[in-house]
């Protein structure tokens, strides 16, 4: 069965091109416009993978990652991070609240399959 | 939607509300400065287009967004006021990504100067401390390390994080992309696990010794352990060197991973055990630990062994008699073996057993050494077909298989007389010539198969050509003609082909310059047989011949089954033998004297040993049997009693016997005695060669084989 992967960022054109990149390599996707509404369709419907942006309104990347690894069904889920250049330090913030790895803007669409496929079994 | 150029209209799109987005924040701002929430939105508008910008291919969109969003972000964490200036630009910079996304559509172009005065002035707002980082934070970090050229050996430690599993990593994932990049040996170290009781599920306890061998250099290695090298120790060391030096020894690379104390290794170094066991027995290293070690040493040797692959020429003299000593050591070890388990001492057994696993190992080094692939004697034959197949006049196709298969030195020395006269054969009596060829529909261009195989403890040389084959008739008539059959003989298509193979027989109908000079099959069988092989044929007229060659893969050592006859003892090599079993009387009751054995409910000729080779003396109640096969023939050898396994160094025996039927050697067995290699293939004959015939044969060997006896 084909794994399902959210992936919340704020940005449309964003959000879309993931989407379309991880159905392209066979994936289902739900998307969330923000950290608010990828918290309630997570706990909504189970999904496999979390693929976030940490700047978000309502509720950002990190806090996101946090409330997401205190819930018991998403303890050991792989979660990546969005993030820019200008964000090293996040990573590290990141990584604490739970993160299992980021990917870093901008990249390739094989860069993004290549993460997934390196983190989700 | 289907490729980028829709995302980027997408982008087009969310950057045009952004920025309308954008524009109500800062005026927001203007006319509250302490409106957190309109900054922050503000920041986030600007993160987007530089992110998004540059995922769509807005690389100067993003370039210029960057840097109104350091900006931004020194004023969200209070290290900048917001002042009029600031606004203003803010604005312009609305301005200037509006003016830019307007261009990217086709709109007028965008001066890149008004883009840098607009950043100089946001500089020139910001603290000191804070510009230079600014101008460098979009330099990419980049290790400029080149690559190893060719195929490297890794060490890679890699666990210490208890909290992996927390983090959502599975480090199974990771060693599965380590084992991607090229041979990789994996070693669990299992030593920091805790009791039951105390062990937390959610926590990862193990960590990885890996040996990897690849192509793909350092930082290739590095960024598969890209999410984790933050929490989890990894070291990744390249452990070969480029100039293959010797392989360190294992208490030096345990030495060296911090693994074992030098001293330790020395105190176990002196008390002459193999140093693994003993550094887990008394010195608490873990079995992992070694285990992991040893792993690592092979990794390089055979990384050593692949790098220099070069060779030292050495007369082969020399080889023969490092051979010859090694089968005098391997006789000696088997009489001190003797010795030992007479003596009965545990002091003595454990240094006999070290002995005899050395002596082992040196046994299969040293004929190891002397294997070589044959493929250089099939290319020889390339040449042959080529030139030969012009001369008769032929398109013959030389195909070669198998050419990498390993057999003794002088095996394949030997070998090659007869492989020449059996592709001659092919190319002139088998293979027609092209006008036949066609009239049988069959392509033009014969072809010769030539291939080794392994087969159990023999190679295998096939000689198979789709000529005409066999005429079975012909060589009936022929052989009935020259005498060698009676006209009344009823003999299977297989025993036919054989008589091609006796002396003074050809059947050529003319004798052409390169075949039928005198060497004829006889000649080959012989040499054959010589080295302790044997040749098969088959072959279907109008479709082609098949000729096996079975060979020993070497000749120096011999695999073979122990027995007793009388006083004397006999080795039967073991690739001959099916099975053994008891002559009881009820298998013996059915004889009535034939000299036939029902063994599962076929009857097989058999051969009383003690007849064979006259031997006087009681003759046990049970006697056993010990089936042995060649080719489609199999035959009951009849001992007194089977002993069992025994491998041994086979010694020829003297010129004046060598012509001795039934035996083909004899070896030197532990407690000084000779014991005689019985040659399964002559005694086959015996069995098979019709009785009167046979009487006369066996009594001369019988007399040669007591001279043998009695002189070893």
């Amino acid at each position: 069965m084909a794994k399902t992967i959210m992936t919340a960022d704020d940005s449309t054109s964003m959000r879309q091109m993931v989407s379309f990149t991880l159905k392209q390599a066979g994936y289902e996707v739900v998307e969330a416009e923000d950290g608010k509404d990828a918290l309630t369709k997570m706990t909504a419907a189970p999904v496999d993978m979390l693929i976030t942006d940490l700047n978000m309104p309502n509720m950002n990347g990190l806090e996101l990652i946090r409330e997401v690894r205190n819930l018991k069904e998403y303890k050991f889920i792989p979660i990546v991070m969005l993030t820019t250049e200008s964000e090293s330090g996040k990573k590290l913030e990141g990584k604490k609240a739970g993160a299992t790895g980021w990917i870093v803007k901008p990249f390739k669409p094989p860069q993004l399959v290549s993460v997934v496929k390196k983190v989700l079994k | 939607m289907s490729d980028s150029s829709n995302f980027a209209e997408v982008f087009l799109q969310e950057a045009e509300e952004l920025l309308a987005d954008i524009e109500e924040c800062i005026l927001n701002i203007e006319s509250d400065p302490e409106d957190h929430d309109a900054i922050n939105r503000l920041f986030r508008a600007m993160h987007t287009i530089k992110g998004s910008g540059s995922m769509f291919g807005f690389d100067d969109i993003a370039d210029f967004t960057h840097h109104v969003e350091t900006a931004l972000d020194l004023v969200r964490e209070g290290k900048m006021k917001i002042s009029k200036t600031f606004i203003d630009l803010i604005l312009m910079s609305r301005d200037q990504i509006s003016a830019m996304l307007d261009q990217s559509q086709g709109g007028p172009s965008v001066s890149h100067v008004e883009n840098l005065k607009i950043i100089e002035k946001f500089h020139e707002l910001m603290p000191r401390s804070a510009r230079s980082s600014s101008k460098n934070a979009d330099e990419k970090k980049k290790r400029d390390e080149a690559p190893p050229p060719s195929k490297q050996v890794y060490r890679v430690r890699f666990g210490g994080d208890s909290e992996m599993f927390s983090r959502g990593m599975d480090p199974a994932l990771l060693i599965d992309e380590l084992r991607g990049l090229g041979e990789c040996e994996v070693i669990p170290n299992t030593d920091s696990i805790p009791s039951l009781d105390e062990i937390d599920p959610e926590k990862c306890y193990l960590s990885w010794d890996i040996v990897l061998t690849t192509e793909k250099g350092e930082d290739e290695i590095h960024d598969v352990f890209i999410f984790v090298e933050d929490d989890c120790e990894i070291d990744i060391r390249r452990i070969s060197e480029e100039e293959a030096e010797d392989v360190p020894r294992l208490g030096e690379i345990l030495v060296e991973r911090g693994d074992a104390q030098p001293e330790d290794i020395e105190q176990a170094l002196n008390s002459q055990k193999r140093l693994g066991d003993l550094l887990s027995q008394e010195k608490g290293v873990s079995k992992q630990k070694i285990q992991s070690a040893l792993q690592e040493q092979k990794a390089l040797q055979a990384f050593n062994k692949a790098a220099a692959r070069e060779t030292v020429r050495v007369p082969a003299d020399k080889l023969d008699n490092l051979i010859n000593l090694v089968g005098e050591l391997v006789i000696t070890q088997a009489q001190l073996s003797r010795v030992a388990t007479k003596i009965d001492s545990l002091e003595l057994d454990s240094p006999v057993e070290e002995v005899d696993r050395l002596t082992g190992e040196l046994r299969d080094i040293v004929l190891n050494i002397r294997m070589m692939p044959i493929g250089g004697t099939f290319s020889r034959f390339r040449r042959l077909v080529r030139d030969l197949s012009s001369e008769l006049n032929k398109k013959i196709d030389l195909v070669t298989l198998g050419g990498e298969t390993e057999m003794d030195k002088t095996v394949i020395d030997r070998l090659g007389d007869p492989l020449v006269h059996l592709i001659r054969n092919s190319l002139d009596h088998g293979i027609e010539s092209a006008e036949k060829r066609r009239e049988a529909e069959k392509p033009e261009k014969g072809t010769i198969r030539l291939s080794a195989t392994h087969r159990g403890a023999n190679v295998v040389i096939s000689i198979e050509d789709d000529g005409q084959g066999l005429n079975a008739d012909s060589i009936r008539a022929k052989a009935i003609e020259k005498g060698l059959i009676a006209a009344t003989d009823d003999l299977s298509e297989k025993e036919i082909f054989n008589l091609i193979m006796q002396p003074g027989f050809s059947t050529a109908e003319s004798v052409t310059s390169i075949s039928g000079r005198g060497v004829g099959m006889d000649v080959v069988k012989r040499e054959i047989e010589s080295l302790r092989g044997s040749i098969e044929i088959d072959s279907q007229l109008g479709k082609g011949t098949r000729i096996d060659l079975y060979l020993p893969l070497t000749l120096a050592i011999i695999d073979g089954l122990l027995v007793e006859i009388g006083a004397g003892k006999y080795v039967i090599p073991i690739n001959a033998i099916v099975e053994c079993l008891e002559m009881t009387d009820e298998t013996v009751a059915l004889d009535r004297g034939r000299n036939l054995i029902q063994v599962r409910g076929e009857l097989l000729p058999f051969v009383r040993l003690r007849e064979t080779f006259w031997i006087e003396g009681v003759v046990p109640e049970i006697e056993e049997a010990v089936i042995v096969n060649h080719g489609d023939n199999r035959v009951g050898l009849v001992v007194d009693r089977v002993i069992g396994d025994y491998q041994t160094v086979i010694k020829s025996l003297g010129r004046i016997y060598q012509d001795v039927e039934g035996l083909s050697g004899a070896t030197i067995m532990g407690d000084g005695n000779v014991a005689l290699i019985v040659d399964v293939l002559g005694l086959v004959r015996m069995a098979n060669m019709d009785e009167k015939h046979s009487i006369g044969k066996i009594r001369k060997s019988k007399e040669k084989a007591e001279t043998v006896t009695a002189q070893s």
